[in-house]
């Protein structure tokens, strides 16, 4: 068997052997980061430190209170 | 923190749908799907109310129960989340939520029913934090941006009312005993049965 016609062979086994791939068919769903690890987008909003949950937290109460609350703007 | 909750508040919802307008646009919603929508209840009577509705994030929800490839999951918040790479849209969570919350296109061949689209609180998916493959899938994450749901900050009326669950039953609370109307709504100063409950039965032939 020439070389040209046994990488051929080896090739076509190859191509012919990739059909036999198939996905994994695990039930579930995939890990997602938590929402106070931020973003890296330009979108972030300033005044929390994205990681600290805690930090994470203010910004979101102090944004409700702020942005929901009219009786703190205006008693 | 406690978790993150929706709460509309009836006396002040104008039915302007600004909510529904904010979200679409947030996230790119496609027609035909409504991941909010207002309802209005006696419509035309005097004394209608209207409500925003979208996913309520249930703290038991049906949807994942029900869910046969358990494409739902829940995070730390409390928001109700789901993985579009799992779901094979049979739309079982369609009939278990009370809500109408699971939305699904039909812009496929045929008008075949795709994957099923609903309110993620604004908290995208289990893709990479604002990353391109997120938005496609599921909006913006807002919350991972420092940000509320689009909806509850663009509501005009403030009617609307998303985050913590404490510090919106807080907000709701100081409203009401501000304007000393809405307790009655849900139901505050009642335990275990109606406000009717206890009182003289109405007159037969009376019309209600």
């Amino acid at each position: 068997m020439t070389k040209p016609t046994l990488v051929l062979l080896i090739a076509s086994c190859a191509m012919a052997l990739s059909a036999c791939g198939e996905k994994a068919q695990t039930l579930g769903t995939k890990d997602d980061a938590t929402a106070f690890s931020g973003v890296n987008n330009a979108f972030i909003e300033k005044g929390w430190q994205a990681g600290d949950k805690t930090s994470w937290e203010r910004q979101l109460n102090a944004r409700a209170q702020y942005g929901q609350n009219d009786h703190t703007r205006s008693p | 923190m406690a978790r993150m909750k929706f709460i509309c508040d009836a006396e002040r919802c104008i039915e302007c749908n600004g909510c529904v307008t904010a979200c679409k646009n947030e996230h790119e919603v496609p027609w035909g799907v409504n991941r909010r929508r207002v309802v209005t209840l006696n419509d035309g009577v005097p004394g209608e109310r209207s409500i925003s509705v979208a996913c309520m994030h249930c703290s038991d929800a049906p949807c994942m129960a029900v869910c046969p490839v358990n494409c739902f999951y829940k995070t730390d918040e409390g928001v109700v989340l789901h993985d579009k790479d799992t779901c094979i849209g049979c739309g079982y969570c369609s009939y278990a939520c009370p809500f109408g919350a699971p939305q699904f296109p039909s812009q496929g061949t045929f008008g075949v029913r795709g994957k099923m689209d609903k309110c993620t609180f604004c908290a995208g998916g289990p893709e990479a934090n604002g990353s391109q493959a997120e938005f496609e899938k599921y909006g913006r994450n807002r919350l991972a941006e420092g940000k509320l749901p689009a909806c509850a900050e663009m509501c005009s009326t403030k009617a609307l009312l998303a985050g913590d669950g404490d510090v919106v039953a807080d907000i709701f609370r100081e409203r009401v005993i501000k304007r000393n109307k809405g307790a009655e709504v849900w139901g505050w100063g009642t335990a275990y049965g109606s406000a009717k409950a206890g009182q003289k039965p109405q007159a037969e032939g009376v019309k209600k």
